[in-house]
């Protein structure tokens, strides 16, 4: 039990570990993650590389919407043009991944910058049908700009190589993710601690306030949307590394609301929550498959209802926490926390 | 330049968009009165659709009782809607508002999907079908038809909007709540009543699209062509969704019969990126002035 923690300095409070118990439990998820692909069956390794992509994106989604307050409809298109280039990049020249990846994410950055620019004058809903304008655009850019993307025939793409290394199995990929993914999130946790992070946070707070505080709105504004976009391109481009295909019907509409339903139910503006949400929306489709199949034998062609179910608890899911747990599964986990903190005096 | 197929074109063109305009007129009344926008609006449409091929196709009811009875559905469903998820978001962020009727739209494709299966439909044919010449120009009658159809329900609107008492309060209420809630007017009722209403517009149209394009589970996508009206026309300007409606209703088929149909959604999503730019309220939206 731990009741207050006692903070001497400034820069202790505003540490990310701020206790020894915290360092001790991190320790234990690193040495869980580095385990992790040595005991699990291949099915679950490859869930662990996607949701290493989904916390990547997630998390770069959440700087924009959680963090800035800006809706975005357009990450789907957005890890589209990382995909594309890292893939374009990989076939005509044969580069690594350790160059690839960056350039796709500093492309997809420049066009989340292009794509932002709206946001200067409009902002909520206008905004979110802008970024959606943003992302058929560009969908129709992926299924036009034949001598790049080859059309709907799609790309392929070999091995990703690294360091004269061939990435050739979920195994290999999983220690290029995971980690890819760890920088991200403590980037995005420290991202939070600078001026930029704060101004972000008072830009979604008011923006006209922030401005009359000294805030450039242009600048921060864009910034969020180039960073983000950033998060989104790599994204994209481990996906199309770990697909090894990629078509103009990777990346829907329906990629870009999954991201926004992941922050919202892991909770927005905080840095957990995308965590949790990716992994929770990446693993609630297979625990229905997994349903599906136990219940096969008790109701006839439970298995042609899979993918309309599929769809009313993706529903469902935005529904019941919007209204029941509108800060999401990281506040559910603040309040167990809390719980066995407080344990023997509060019960 | 063939001037036949392009009148051809555009008549279609402005008879799609009657019908665009009617569903514009739905999302403009709830987001006038509740300032809500309401993603799911395609899916309501395509939920009636499937409300009309029950009533008609299934239980075999005339056309006079089936196509009220799935436009009521439709409103129905819109009241119902607003009382359990919307009612309880109120004053929350739009990003969590506009999630919530994203939500609702997944829901709906997926209830759609277990109900009346994933495959494509036909709606009873209700439409004359025998070709329309004015002249030498031909136009379908079954579109004709349509918006025929729909400028009515619009004209019933405006007139209700204007003289009813119910379409004073609606106004009131989207000028000033506060005001119109100590004069009397029961608020929350009005909310409840614009959802209806603007579902019963929307409704109709759903069923109208369906009529001549068929139906599907996922032929509420079609929607997305009409938050590009309302952003194009200013989403609180009831003028800005008819004007909007029929402009992009013709835009669009004019760029599908010229140049193909995938260069539809460009042409009205380029279109819109350009009215954001130079005006960011749309043609008629009211400009939001903010204060500290």
């Amino acid at each position: 039990m731990r009741i207050a923690d006692a903070v001497s300095s400034y820069s202790d409070d505003e540490a990310i570990f701020r206790t020894r118990t915290q360092r001790v439990w991190m320790g234990i998820l690193l040495a869980c993650l580095l385990a992790f692909p040595f005991v699990v069956s291949p099915y679950l390794l490859f869930l662990g590389c996607l949701i290493g992509i989904a916390v990547i994106s997630a998390t770069g989604l959440n700087i924009l919407v959680g963090l800035t307050g800006q809706i975005s409809l357009g990450q789907g298109a957005f890890m589209g043009v990382g995909a594309y280039t890292s893939v374009w990049l990989a076939n005509q020249f044969a580069l690594s991944l350790a160059v690839t990846l960056p350039l796709a994410g500093l492309l997809t950055a420049l066009v989340g910058v292009i794509v932002g620019l709206p946001s200067l004058r409009v902002k909520g809903l206008y905004l979110a049908i802008a970024t959606m304008a943003a992302s058929v655009i560009l969908h129709f850019v992926f299924v036009h700009w034949e001598s790049v993307t080859a059309g709907n025939l799609g790309l392929n793409l070999q091995h990703a190589k690294l360091f004269g290394m061939e990435l050739d199995s979920d195994f290999k990929l999983y220690f290029v993710i995971i980690p890819l993914a760890l920088i991200a999130v403590t980037g995005a946790r420290n991202l939070l601690r600078t001026r930029i992070g704060r101004a972000f946070i008072a830009v979604r707070d008011r923006d006209i306030s922030a401005e009359v505080l000294g805030v450039n709105l242009l600048r921060y504004k864009l910034l969020s949307f180039g960073l983000s976009s950033f998060y989104a391109g790599c994204a994209g481009a481990l996906w199309a590394y770990f697909f090894k295909v990629i078509t103009p019907e990777s990346f829907p509409l329906e990629v870009s609301i999954f991201y926004l339903a992941a922050i919202i139910v892991g909770g927005m503006g905080t840095i957990l929550g995308p965590i949790l949400g990716a992994a929770f929306m990446t693993l609630v489709p297979e625990m229905l498959k997994v349903l599906t199949l136990l219940l096969e034998p008790i109701i006839a062609n439970a298995q042609v209802h899979l993918a309309p179910m599929k769809g009313v608890v993706f529903g469902i899911l935005i529904v019941g926490f919007l209204l029941f747990e509108p800060h999401g599964l990281a506040e559910i986990w603040r309040k167990i926390q809390r719980f066995f903190r407080l344990w023997p005096f509060k019960t | 330049m063939d001037w036949l197929f392009f009148i051809e074109s555009s008549l279609a063109g402005l008879c799609t968009g009657a019908i665009y305009a009617l569903v514009a007129l739905g999302f403009v009344i709830i987001y006038k009165a509740t300032k809500v926008i309401n993603f799911a609006i395609g899916e309501i449409m395509m939920i009636s659709a499937y409300f009309f091929l029950t009533f008609a196709g299934i239980f075999a009811w005339p056309l006079w009782l089936a196509l009220p009875a799935a436009v009521v559905s439709g409103g129905l469903l819109g009241g119902l809607t607003e009382k359990t998820i919307i009612r309880p978001m109120l004053g929350e962020s739009p990003i969590s508002v506009i999630m919530v009727t994203i939500g609702l739209s997944n829901i709906l494709v997926g209830t759609a999907q277990i109900i009346w299966g994933g495959g494509p439909q036909v709606l009873p044919g209700f439409l004359p079908r025998q070709p329309i010449f004015l002249g030498e120009i031909y136009v379908s009658s079954k579109i004709a038809f349509s918006a025929l159809i729909a400028v009515a329900m619009l004209i019933c609107y405006l007139l209700y909007f204007r003289f009813s008492r119910g379409g004073v309060a609606l106004r009131a209420t989207a000028s000033d709540q506060a005001a119109s809630f100590s004069m009397g007017i029961s608020v929350p009722r009005v909310f409840n009543f614009a959802w209806i209403f603007g579902c019963m517009a929307t409704a109709l149209a759903g069923i109208l699209f369906s009529a001549s394009g068929g139906l599907s589970p996922h032929s509420g996508g079609m929607a997305l062509a009409i938050l590009v009206v309302v952003i194009f026309g200013g989403l609180d300007s009831i003028l800005g969704a008819l004007v909007g409606g029929l402009i992009i209703g013709w835009l669009e088929t004019i760029v599908g019969a010229f140049w193909g149909g995938e260069y539809k959604m460009l042409a009205i999503f380029t279109l819109l990126t350009l009215i954001l730019v130079i005006k960011p309220y749309g043609l008629f939206g009211t400009k939001e002035i903010e204060r500290l």
